[in-house]
């Protein structure tokens, strides 16, 4: 069994990272010209980082598939950033943010890179401020905060309902201001098809042209990830329809570890789908749980409008179970118990397959006008997708796969086991644990971003200094790029009877099924199977109609989902063998008396991290041991 | 509901496009108009067809990606609402639904219903941003924004770019988008260092690509956000003003 080392400086955890920066080689700014780096995402880990790389001076080249940086998905995030900076006066510390990510992500994530985290995120928000962000204020002008699920401070940072488009608008426009400058150079519209290695270390990237369906190579010093999330292997989720995981599927086929694959997150508050075309679900803000408040029919069945259900026939069942934390209980408790009422019969609409988010109390408590001011655009998003209005009758909601804890293996330094190859944001592992707090996405991406890559990737480059990035005429580029075209005309050829998109739907079904909110290991296996023969349907009769020499969304499609059958296997494989329940990760075989997720620590307290060898049947698996020195283990309790 | 669709097919850049019509005869209202044409396109890929090429991502309204006109008005007979946010059941029984891509000459058509709409990233080059070198910033309440200035800052700041306002414009002009975010960074007390040269430049990159405007007021009808045409009147002022204090303070600018 391999055993993985993060690289953690030994310094006590308030000084592990200025200790580290301090230890890190540096490159004088005259020498960082001569450093070529490649970022392929632009959302706000990538976007971030890669304006930040050019104004220090590296050669920078961009990647995305969208047609401008403004797109990418970070842009749909709504509820908040979280930071410590104890505005509120409220008890709100580094170490309490720390704490509460920690325990958040029930024990299984790495206590040093949380800890920077929560460090980090106080200089985030002055970083955010000055570029511009519109963040909510308060009438004296200061910054004003709400709370969010998991914790019992007001530390969230906030822009309406709309905070991810308006960090992502700050990130892209700093990397417009160095495309405008010349060190930064962007690639719109081209996908990422595959990683090229030379003698095991990253030496670029092999890239599709969308709009001319030329594949051409970029070479470079190293090649960083930023490429989010992989939750739309469910097929309904919250992620965006190009969402997809192709980028660090193939850095693993490459040789790059993937880290807890089976952690995802399904997120309590989204509208549910009401019809079998749905085709992406919408989220409705974590932040509603502040105001709103969960409940079901006392009467399994009731199918009386809910305003005709008196108080005393209604169930509060977050507030009922978890009365010190009620509605905010973190999201995968508030996911598992509203599937419970669901499974139990107690599901409203006409699926029965939602619950109710009511605002009654609050427009009653606040005005509508409040409620207005603090929800108005989500507001106004269900009533278009509904046609109901939760201004009038309570909101239903049903939980829905949102976040990949899981990703690419990285040590302290974001560096994956291929060297010179790193992963930032949602596409790497690290702060999640097995459950992501709400508002700690936007926060990781931007600390990778500003903060961390930029100071640690020297670790990297500093050593290159006065040797060029590998030609990308180097044979591996060559090959590489003969085997991703060799794939694209497989695509091409196959011309079956059945379409990309049902494929899509057929594995989200399966992986909903069998490692969705609840996993048991006779169902993991079942789902292996079927994984595998509906994989191999997908490559006998698999139609996606077109050329490969022009614009073809089909074609981007169908090069996603066939890495997503294989990312499926991997996450079944990695559910199966995590034999206890932690965070997001509920096996039913393993669960407290009450029916809460019960951890192993003494089999499992480990990162597990796949590798993929080439001729090999199963993956293999390497694990790196979690210490945990300043936040003790416990049993997770939101009583 | 049965509905026709006229949609807008065109190969290619240099190619011809013509309308073709499409049967739709069991639309659930319940779904989204991209819904629609994502069944629509099963259909034709299955029938041995090219499916509609058209953009969209997120599908809630916060991207930008979506964006066609339908029955001649950008983004859909729902005011305050991308296409991605349009529903079924804002269309009848037996209508004849025509889709067509954004019309502009800045935005030439890529395939079908797909425009390519970079010229709008290259006025954000020009200025739109506030200059911060990461780890430059002072502490965040050290500047203090009035509630009001960063609400308003914030209403411009909704802009999703997807170019509905120069779709919507006679003149294809991009003012309200470059309104927007003119006007996002002049109302905070952090974008006046830049305030005057960002209005310059930005209106002046604009200039290069869009028509000008002259108040027809569409844009703000059409803008999925309902950002209103108060920022434009604000980066008139603005440029005008640029156009004095960048000679009188900078000087040597041209």
């Amino acid at each position: 069994m391999t055993r993985l080392d993060a690289k953690i400086p030994s310094a006590p955890i308030e000084d592990t990272w200025d200790e580290h920066r301090f230890s890190l080689p540096l490159i004088s700014p005259a020498n960082r010209s001569r450093f070529e780096v490649i970022v392929v995402g632009t959302g706000v880990a990538g976007a971030s980082l890669a304006a930040t790389l050019g104004e220090l001076g590296y050669r920078v080249k961009v990647f995305t598939y969208h047609d401008s940086c403004r797109r990418a998905h970070s842009v749909a995030a709504q509820g908040g950033i979280n930071a410590a900076k104890n505005y509120r006066g409220d008890g709100d510390s580094i170490f309490r943010l720390f704490y509460d990510t920690v325990k958040g992500g029930d024990f299984r994530s790495r206590e040093a890179d949380v800890y920077r985290l929560a460090q980090v995120s106080v200089e985030i928000i002055d970083q955010c401020v000055a570029q511009g962000v519109p963040f909510a204020r308060e009438y004296g002008g200061l910054l004003a905060n709400r709370s969010f699920g998991g914790v019992q401070v007001s530390r969230t940072f906030y822009a309406r309902s709309a905070t991810g488009q308006q960090l992502l608008l700050g990130s892209y426009q700093a990397l417009a201001r160095q495309v405008a400058a010349g060190t930064v150079e962007l690639f719109t519209r081209t996908e990422m098809l595959d990683l090229v290695t030379v003698d095991g270390r990253a030496a670029g990237i092999v890239v599709r042209d969308l709009l001319s369906g030329e594949i051409s190579s970029h070479s470079a010093h190293a090649v960083v990830l930023a490429t989010g999330g992989y939750c739309n292997v469910y097929y309904l989720s919250t992620n965006a329809k190009a969402n997809n995981a192709s980028a660090i599927w193939r850095a693993h086929r490459n040789g790059a570890r993937l880290a807890n694959p089976c952690f995802t997150q399904i997120h309590p508050t989204s509208v549910p789908a009401d019809h079998e075309f749905r085709s992406k679900m919408t989220l409705m803000s974590e932040s509603l749980r502040n105001d709103g408040r969960i409940w079901v029919p006392v009467r399994s069945g009731d199918d009386r409008a809910p305003g005709e259900i008196p108080a005393g026939e209604r169930d509060y069942y977050l507030e009922r179970r978890y009365p010190a934390f009620g509605n905010l209980v973190p999201r995968d408790v508030a996911s598992r118990a509203a599937k419970k009422m669901i499974d139990e019969g107690y599901g409203v609409g006409p699926l029965a397959n939602s619950v109710y988010l009511d605002f009654a109390d609050a427009i009653e408590r606040l005005g509508r006008k409040t409620i207005e001011e603090r929800y108005g655009n989500v507001f106004d998003m269900y009533q278009r997708i509904t046609g109901e209005n939760p201004y009038e009758g309570p909101m239903r909601i049903a939980p829905t796969p949102h976040f990949s804890m899981g990703g690419l293996w990285v040590d302290y330094n974001l560096e994956t086991t291929v060297p010179g190859l790193f992963a930032i944001g949602e596409a790497n592992f690290s702060d999640h644990g097995a459950n992501r707090l709400g508002a700690n996405s936007l926060l990781q991406g931007l600390t990778d971003g500003y903060f961390v890559l930029p100071r640690t990737i020297t670790s990297c480059l500093a050593p290159l200094l006065g040797t060029e990035a590998v030609p990308s005429n180097h044979p591996a580029f060559g090959a590489t790029e003969k085997a991703a075209r060799e794939r694209v005309r497989r695509l091409l050829v196959t011309k079956g009877s059945r379409t990309v998109e049902w494929f899509h739907r057929e594995l989200g079904r399966t992986m909903i099924d069998c490692c969705g909110m609840t996993r048991h290991a006779e169902g993991l296996r079942q789902g292996i199977a079927k994984i595998q023969a509906l994989r191999e349907e997908f490559h006998e009769d698999v139609l996606v109609p077109g050329d490969g020499e022009s614009l073809n969304q089909s074609l981007e499609k169908a090069g996603r989902v066939s890495d997503f059958f294989e990312l499926a296997e991997l996450m079944c494989r990695d559910a199966l063998h995590r034999e206890e329940s932690c965070g997001a990760h509920f096996r039913q075989e393993h669960q407290t008396e009450d029916g809460e997720a019960l951890r192993n620590d003494d089999g499992f307290s480990y990162v597990a991290a796949w590798g993929h060898e080439e001729g090999a049947s199963e993956p293999s698996l390497a694990k790196e041991p979690l210490e945990f020195s300043y936040v003790e283990p416990t049993q997770r309790s939101y009583r | 509901m049965r509905l026709t669709l006229r949609v807008w097919r065109q190969d290619g850049p240099d190619r011809r496009g013509r309308f073709e019509d499409y049967d739709v005869p069991d639309v659930n209202p319940e779904i989204s108009f991209l819904e629609m044409l994502d069944v629509l396109s099963d259909r034709l890929a299955l029938a041995g067809e090219e499916p509609i090429a058209f953009e969209h991502d997120c599908r809630e309204g916060i991207c930008g990606s979506c964006g066609v006109v339908i029955n001649g008005r950008v983004h859909g007979p729902q005011r305050g609402t991308s296409t991605c946010q349009l529903h079924m059941r804002e269309f009848s029984d037996g209508d004849v639904v025509v889709v067509e891509p954004f019309r502009a000459r800045a935005f030439p058509v890529i395939k079908d219903l797909v425009v390519d709409r970079s010229p709008l990233d290259r006025i954000m080059e020009a200025g739109g941003y506030i200059t911060v070198t990461a780890g430059s910033a002072p502490e965040a309440n050290a500047i203090q924004v009035p509630k009001q200035a960063a609400e308003t800052a914030m209403d411009a700041a909704a802009c999703i770019g997807c170019g509905a306002c120069v779709a919507a414009c006679p003149n294809s002009a991009a003012q309200l988008f470059t309104a927007a975010k003119v006007s996002h960074l002049g109302l905070l007390p952090q974008g006046q260092a830049e305030r005057w040269s960002r209005a310059e430049s930005m209106v002046e990159t604009m200039e290069r690509f869009f028509g000008s405007c002259t108040n027809h007021g569409e844009c703000e009808s059409a803008c999925p956000k309902s950002i209103s045409i108060d920022f434009i009147a604000m980066l008139n002022r603005d440029f005008v003003r640029a156009k004095w204090k960048n000679r009188k303070l900078a000087g040597q600018k041209r």
